[in-house]
């Protein structure tokens, strides 16, 4: 089989799973959800390290590869840390 | 070889494990108490899938693994500046920024990917072909037609993506260079629809000529149209528009996330791309029916563009009233509920705010905060800084039982909200507003409300909230209308 079946098999599944984890978020959380979410799309860093461990060399791939960890770095660690010091604003009363 | 594909085969195993931690943690985030925790498991998932590629990698070449450690290095102290700098009231605009790195990120995979395979030689005959000099017809190394149409897909989303968000950010921030109203000029809709058009052709050109060398110019075309596209979608907005437009290029970031990995075949990427696809779209689909607006009328309406369009002409006088006179109100009350807006962010109003509702609580009176959902300037922004100023979750009443509070409610604080309370939603078939879901401030004993001065909203809809029996103003800038009043219910 075609490995882009079998890839476009999981995207369509995956989608649906999102739905499914996602539905009934109350609107408080709406924003840390949403930073939250989007520091997991910062997977894209994992692409760009496979991009980036390329074996030959060619000065266009590595300065985009090159870009492409900064640019998902930036994301991944931005929305974490983000996300993280809002949802404690949501917890202190508690503690 | 045989050593290669047992790595393969470990990594996607670790990507899956990744996957997993990524729902449960999405899922421990839909409920406040476990929410932070959620936040770090998958925190903890993205470590894992980093890790594991990392040194999964390291055998490979030297020189590249300096370059990997630099940009890590390089993102992570702008991203961990950026995090613990920005102020609550920024966070529309950080959440904008970030969407635009994961877009900007896809697009430069895609890119890199499409370079890295396509030779630095066959780079040059593509050139040459372009030129005039055909190049020898030989099938690329790795670069088949379903890759190459997700090469294309990835960088028209990661572009839209990040000049999209670029723009939102303009507009949130409010630079002088990206004005807050919406931008509309004749043929921006065929332009765009041209745009969207050609590129996606484009992307199907490519998947048929597998091999040839014009490819990479197709890619070029699709990376400047992306970013035309971008700016041209996002310009047209308006401001109240914003929550829409956040979640969307949420949704956005992570379909192009989605579309990488079927570039590199890799499933971290496909999965968790489409579960932040899914999660952006579903948040896209709950402000598009809090406004009963489609998204086709967010995206191409131009709401705010047309001044006063339709809104009821509203005769009478506005009924003014002073801090002084709204304390003695906010005493006689037993339930009051605080409508915060846009405008209580403007005014950075929100610890005044809580220390009001202090005053009122200590004075044994019950009080909740009625939030609609597009209230501010993305999905939960008012919940947000209410949480900062130390508001407790429980309090923050969604739509439906703001609804059910409001008609027994003492009085009703309308703090920076317009559009949102505009009672023509219910009843005036002639308003742009018409069959948008309200808070119902108007069943309230008495409304005060809170605002600069009587002019018609960021849409230019004029509400006739402000003209009814029971409504008083108080004119003045939110944060030093609300600290007054609390200093003057203390004074009682």
């Amino acid at each position: 089989m075609d490995p882009f079946i079998t890839a476009l098999v999981v995207f369509v599944l995956a989608v649906f799973i999102g739905f499914e984890v996602i539905t009934k978020v109350p609107s408080t959380l709406h924003t840390p959800l949403m930073s939250g979410s989007n520091a997991i799309s910062g997977i894209t860093l994992v692409g760009a390290l496979l991009c980036s461990f390329a074996d030959s060399f060619f000065y266009v791939g590595v300065i985009l590869g090159f870009l492409a960890i900064v640019a998902a770095t930036i994301n991944v660690v931005g929305g974490y840390v983000v996300t993280d010091r809002m949802l404690k604003m949501f917890l202190k009363d508690k503690k | 070889m045989l050593e290669k594909t047992v790595t393969d085969n470990v990594l996607t195993l670790i990507y899956l494990f990744a996957a997993v931690l990524f729902i449960f943690g999405l899922k421990m985030m839909s409920k406040v108490p476990t929410a932070a925790r959620g936040n770090r498991v998958s925190a903890v998932g993205m470590l894992i899938a980093t890790a594991a590629t990392f040194f999964a990698l390291t055998g490979g070449a030297a020189i590249s693994l300096i370059w990997v450690v630099i940009a890590m290095a390089i993102g992570g102290f702008i991203g961990l500046r950026m995090a613990t700098k920005v102020e609550m009231t920024a966070m529309p605009q950080m959440v904008a920024l970030l969407n635009g790195f994961g877009g900007i990120a896809s697009l430069l995979v895609a890119c890199a990917d499409y370079a890295r395979k396509a030779t630095a030689e066959r780079f040059v005959s593509d050139v040459l072909e372009v030129l005039g000099t055909p190049a020898p017809a030989e099938d690329f190394v790795g670069l088949t037609g379903t890759s190459l149409f997700a090469t294309g897909l990835a960088t028209l989303i990661g572009g839209v993506t990040f000049t999209g968000s670029l723009i939102a950010y303009g507009k949130l921030q409010g630079t002088k260079w990206v004005p807050d109203q919406p931008v509309q000029f004749f043929g921006q809709k065929p332009i765009i629809a041209t745009l969207l058009i050609v590129s996606v052709l484009l992307c199907v050109v490519m998947a048929g000529t597998p091999g040839s060398g014009v490819n990479g110019l197709w890619l070029f075309l699709i990376v400047l149209m992306a970013l035309a596209l971008g700016v041209l979608l996002v310009i047209g907005i308006g401001g109240a528009d914003m929550p829409v437009v956040i979640a969307l290029l949420n949704s956005y970031s992570g379909l192009a996330a989605a579309m990488a990995g079927f570039v590199l075949n890799n499933y971290a990427l496909i999965i968790t791309g489409s579960l932040v696809g899914a999660s952006g779209l579903i948040l896209t689909s709950i402000m598009c029916k809090a406004m009963n607006r489609s998204l086709m009328n967010v995206l191409f309406g131009g709401m705010g563009s047309t001044s006063g369009g339709g809104g009821s002409q509203v005769t009478g006088e506005a009924h003014e009233s002073s801090p002084e006179d709204a304390a003695i109100v906010l005493e006689a009350a037993e339930q009051v509920v605080i409508v915060p807006g846009y405008g209580m962010a403007v005014a950075q109003a929100q610890h005044a705010v809580k220390e009001l509702a202090g005053e009122l609580e200590k004075r044994g009176k019950r009080v909740y905060y009625a939030i609609h959902p597009v209230a501010g300037r993305m999905p939960g922004h008012m919940n947000v800084l209410l949480a900062e100023a130390g508001v407790e979750y429980d309090v923050l009443l969604d739509l439906e039982p703001s609804n059910a509070q409001l008609p027994q409610s003492d009085v009703a604080l309308v703090i920076g909200a317009n559009d949102v309370t505009n009672p023509d939603a219910r009843t005036n078939e002639q308003s742009p507003l018409f069959g948008m879901p309200i808070l119902d401030v108007d069943r309230a004993r008495t409304v005060f409300v809170i605002k600069r001065s009587l002019n018609p909203g960021f849409a230019g809809i004029q509400n006739p909230l402000y003209f009814l029996d029971n409504t008083r103003m108080v004119f003045g800038d939110a944060k030093k209308v609300v600290t007054e009043l609390a200093n003057e219910l203390e004074g009682i």
